[in-house]
């Protein structure tokens, strides 16, 4: 009775824009709709920075370093401009940014709904309606960890955890684990759980090998000074395939200068092909292991090469040229690991992440649910998405890379609303 | 570096693939093919097989002609060598699914051939298929393929010519993951 009352009661506002979401990207498109005066509010299903404080584990720490964490009109304030944020570290910088740019949040408010309504959107809250002209979708893009469908055939008795269930080595049973993926999180994963003294094998597909320090500067040093971070995705080859590529193989640390494949073998890890199946409690591993490896290996080195061609005309105080061993691929990698009579307790799944739009009533998703948009500017009259993978640039998915992309269409959508009508063509400026 | 890329020529019409794709992205339905073969036991250890048909982008396609092989094993498997040997025709496939593919990345990067050769081995145990050990499998314990590729190009490039051309083979895919394989009789 007490909810059918609630629901009369529910109240309904009505704004120009709703941001959906309170991390970096809504508090940032929040701070240019301010600057323009813009009447808007940032809902926000948990508190500001939800998915940093519940969508990751313990020990990660940003891949970017200190000097690049920097939000519209605000920077990193502190004395250690090359090391990297924890999270309870991150979550401070962008509760501390919210402040700054008092951004018009309203937190505890999930939207379960949004829906065209005549020439506008109706967004439905467990806090109310809002009707709003224009709608900012910055929900995040890693709200829901991917678990493939192999994962389905994993034998009872083995716990069977995505990448959001991982928080820390402590939780696992004693004994095997098998990392499923060779990104960034499934290299941290191998590193951190076989120091815990687990027997630790890592599936690996198509990955990216970067190291972290090149020429005795950070890469993110070079992927800024070269200009790569700020490649527009208007130039990149194949934008739909470089925004599904697996994260870069860093971890936010410069203890090492690169964190691999062969620093995890050298460690004990056991490095296997892609999980292509598991048959009667048995993981069949591919056997193009050593063409991923062979491939990640060329392209870190043209990318090494695009670098070193840079720094000839461009002279930077760094060290001389190097070159990373090759990925040491056994002769016969196994093809087969017996789930059930080996020792393995748990495989983690660490196969990517996607963005939840299951609250999104309005037909803006491609057939494999991705957000259809030209930069940001979604397929929708006055529907914007911002903090996805290269989404205007390399940088888009970075906290520093938000500003641009944040700018551009918070200018866009203010002449939307200016003209209140779909303007021509649908790129930003 | 237009000019140079319009002078290579590997043969391969590397703007319909790129057309295909485009075209295939939009409607993916006609992207799904089956392939066919037939085969009729000869005797012995001789069979014949053909393909002619084929469905792809929507309809049934033809061969513009069939194509025959025979099979069959060597005569130190007291047999009558009619054709190659069934694991034979896995590395003619892997073969030709490689190399078609390195030449048409080489034609879409503006690499100009000159020589491609291979050279495939596939080591196995017959102990396997004659059940003599049953830890002993029946496939090959791996295949080794050995390029030598003259381009114009580097070394690196070439090297990420081949790499490149494994990654979207079909028959490298096949041999390397497992498939379903369903097996039916008097259906």
């Amino acid at each position: 009775m007490i909810n059918v009352i609630r629901q009369l009661i529910r109240p309904v506002g009505t704004t120009d824009v709703v941001v959906v979401g309170a991390g970096h990207a809504g508090l940032a498109a929040s701070y240019f709709l301010s600057r323009q005066s813009i009447d808007h509010v940032v809902l926000e299903r948990g508190e500001i920075a939800n998915s940093w404080r519940t969508e990751r584990w313990d020990s990660l720490k940003l891949l970017t370093p200190n000097w690049q964490s920097r939000l519209p009109g605000f920077e990193y304030a502190g004395e250690d401009p090359d090391g990297f944020m924890s999270m309870p570290e991150v979550i401070q910088f962008i509760e501390e940014y919210a402040k700054y740019a008092a951004a018009p949040v309203k937190t505890h408010t999930t939207v379960q709904s949004v829906q065209r309504h005549l020439d506008a959107y109706r967004v439905v809250s467990n806090r109310g309606v809002w009707h709003a002209k224009a709608v900012v979708i910055a929900s995040g893009a890693c709200n829901i960890a991917n678990k493939p469908r192999v994962s389905e055939a994993v034998p009872e008795g083995i716990a069977s955890l995505t990448a959001h269930d991982f928080r820390n080595a402590d939780q696992l049973e004693r004994g095997g684990v098998l990392i499923v993926g060779a990104s960034a999180t499934g290299l941290q994963f191998a590193d951190e759980i076989r120091k815990a003294g687990h027997e630790v094998t890592i599936a690996t597909g198509e990955h990216v090998r970067l190291p972290r320090t090149y020429r005795g500067r950070d890469i993110q040093f070079w992927m800024h000074s070269t200009g790569l971070l700020n490649q527009s995705y208007e130039e990149i080859d194949d934008v739909s395939r470089a925004r599904g590529l697996p994260s870069p193989q860093l971890v936010g640390s410069h203890d090492a200068p690169i964190l691999d494949l062969n620093r995890l073998s050298d460690n004990g890890v056991k490095v296997v092909g892609r999980l292509m199946g598991i048959n009667n409690g048995t993981a069949q591993f591919s056997g193009s292991l050593r063409n991923v490896c062979a491939l990640a290996d060329l392209k870190m080195r043209r990318l090494l090469e695009a670098i070193d061609d840079w720094i000839e005309h461009n002279p930077v105080l760094c060290d001389a040229p190097e070159r990373f061993e090759p990925t040491r691929v056994d002769d016969n990698p196994s093809l087969l690991l017996d789930l059930q009579n080996s020792n393995v307790r748990t495989i983690i799944w660490a196969t990517g992440f996607r963005p939840d739009y299951s609250w999104l009533d309005v037909p803006v998703l491609d057939r494999k649910g991705r957000i259809r948009h030209e930069g940001g500017v979604v397929d929708m009259p006055g529907m914007y998405v911002l903090g996805l993978p290269m989404l205007r640039r390399r940088k888009s998915s970075f906290i520093h890379g938000i500003e641009d992309d944040a700018r551009e269409l918070m200018a866009h959508l203010a002449d939307y609303l200016q003209c209140g009508a779909e303007l021509p063509g649908s790129r930003a400026a | 570096m237009t000019d140079v890329t319009a002078m290579v020529d590997n043969g391969v019409n590397v703007e319909a693939l790129l057309g295909a794709r485009e075209a295939l992205t939009e409607a993916p339905e006609a992207a799904k093919f089956v392939w066919r073969a037939s085969s009729e036991w000869k005797g012995g250890t001789h069979t014949q097989s053909s393909v002619e048909s084929f469905f792809g982008l929507g309809e049934e396609q033809k061969h513009v002609r069939q194509f025959n092989y025979d099979s069959d094993h060597p005569e130190i498997f007291a047999s009558e060598d009619k054709g190659s040997t069934p694991v034979e025709f896995i590395l003619v496939g892997l073969a030709g699914c490689l190399t078609a593919g390195i030449a048409s990345v080489a034609q879409n990067r503006g690499i100009q051939l000159h020589s491609v050769k291979a050279t495939l081995d596939a080591p196995m145990d017959i102990q396997g298929i004659l059940g003599i050990d049953s830890d002993v499998r029946n496939g090959f314990d791996a295949i080794t393929v050995n390029y030598k590729i003259e381009a114009d190009a580097s070394e690196e490039d070439i090297a990420a010519l081949v790499a490149q051309s494994q990654k979207r083979s079909a028959v490298f895919d096949i041999v390397t993951n497992p498939t379903n394989v369903n097996v039916e009789v008097n259906k």
